[in-house]
């Protein structure tokens, strides 16, 4: 499906049709593939590919076939939480924090090879070369206190006004320090299901409206988690002798998300659930997904590398 | 050091944040640059970083977390 896809969106992207064949031969990586590169068309798109295709009706149509699937196997995966009004920013932040998914960073610290941390920072670049503009489309959506906290967060994000600063460049340049390729989704090709399939659940929660409560409580849930592992890959890396940049970028994100942490949970998702209590279930909805997402990450490296996880 | 109250969020089992700060002077007199918008002051005293938290207190036991 997605050679078919992408074959057509460099032709004529009006002719692409949503039939998806038959289910039992839907293959799961060709279906994220597929959903991933309509996606694209959303951020920087391709070069044989017309900026037009982004706003055609067909292209829309599949788009929204495959994002619906996605959702439908996200809900069926979240148990559910009880959302209390009076301690909503509190429980989020102890919701999160009580994960114990395996850990990469911890493997990171003390066993990987160099080699395998390639192999990671390639399989993060779909990600982090585009690091925060998921949750930029979120923006719009929200109502006052919401905005002006994620207006906040991202603007660090994005370097405060400094390109050298903006965090998806430090990663490129770190990336580069490596002797990798920076040209975005340069490693697609290499990367499993579960690296597709994460990046398309941001764009999907950041993309659709809708699902404002389950982008800004993935947001979360990926900043509150991200300042003690970034730790340990510092360590890990360190004890690899690895190149500045690499250590540099995950040194920022030891102290930057324990800002952004706080931002998240108690300015964006709380102010969020204040104003739209309609919303608040879908936040913890999102956190979980992301979570869960990262623990399939996590299971995928360490099994290709041979820990068990 | 004159903060307006929007300018300071405690923040229960963790930081303070701080925003808007040039610079922010420690319990001992030390003066500290400051790069960013919002900060994140460490209450727990475990941080690595002092003055600024690295999530340290995530890892503590609840009693040793700030209140
Ligand atoms: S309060 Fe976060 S490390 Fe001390
Ligand atoms: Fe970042
Ligand atoms: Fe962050």
């Amino acid at each position: 499906m997605s050679e078919r896809v992408l074959t057509t969106l460099r032709s004529d992207p009006g002719r692409l049709t949503t039939d998806p064949g038959d289910p039992q031969d839907v293959d799961e990586v060709d279906a994220a593939l597929t959903l991933w590169v309509l996606h694209e068309l959303s951020y920087r798109g391709f070069e044989d590919v017309s900026p037009d295709a982004e706003w055609e009706p067909a292209v829309l149509a599949l788009r929204r076939h495959l994002q619906r699937d996605l959702e439908a196997r996200l809900r069926a995966r979240w148990p559910g939480h009880e959302v209390s009004r009076e301690t909503f920013a509190d429980d989020l932040m102890a919701f999160i924090e009580s994960d114990d998914g395996p850990s990469v960073a911890s493997y990171v610290h003390s066993h990987a090879s160099a080699d395998q941390v390639l192999e990671l920072v390639r399989w993060r670049s779909i990600y982090h070369l585009r690091e925060s503009d998921p949750s930029t489309w979120t923006l719009p959506r929200l109502t006052t206190a919401p905005k002006a906290a994620l207006a906040e967060l991202q603007y660090d994000e994005y370097g405060s006004g400094r390109p050298d600063r903006l965090h998806a460049h430090l990663f490129a340049r770190a990336m580069e320090a490596l002797g990798l390729s920076t040209r975005y989704a340069d490693y697609l090709d290499e990367c499993p299901l579960e690296v597709l399939e994460m990046n398309n659940v941001m764009t999907l929660f950041g993309l659709d409206g809708r699902l404002r409560g389950a982008s800004m409580g993935h947001l979360a849930a990926f900043e509150v988690t991200s300042s003690v592992p970034s730790g340990r890959l510092v360590k890990g890396l360190q004890r690899l002798g690895m190149a500045e940049e690499i250590i540099d970028y995950y040194a920022e994100h030891v102290v930057a998300d324990s800002v952004h942490d706080q931002i998240a949970v108690r300015l964006i998702c709380a102010a969020l659930a204040a104003d739209e209590p309609d919303q608040a279930e879908d936040i913890f909805f999102g956190a979980f997904t992301c979570l869960d997402q990262e623990a399939r990450f996590a299971r995928a490296i360490l099994g290709r590398w041979g820990v068990a996880a | 050091m004159t903060t307006l109250p929007e300018r300071v969020l405690v923040c229960p089992g963790g930081p303070l944040l701080l925003r808007g700060c040039q610079t922010y002077t420690d319990g001992e007199g030390v003066e500290h640059a400051v790069d960013r918008t919002v900060v994140a002051v460490c209450r727990c005293g475990f941080s690595g970083r002092l003055p600024w938290c690295d999530s340290t207190h995530k890892r503590l036991p609840p009693d040793k977390r700030p209140d």
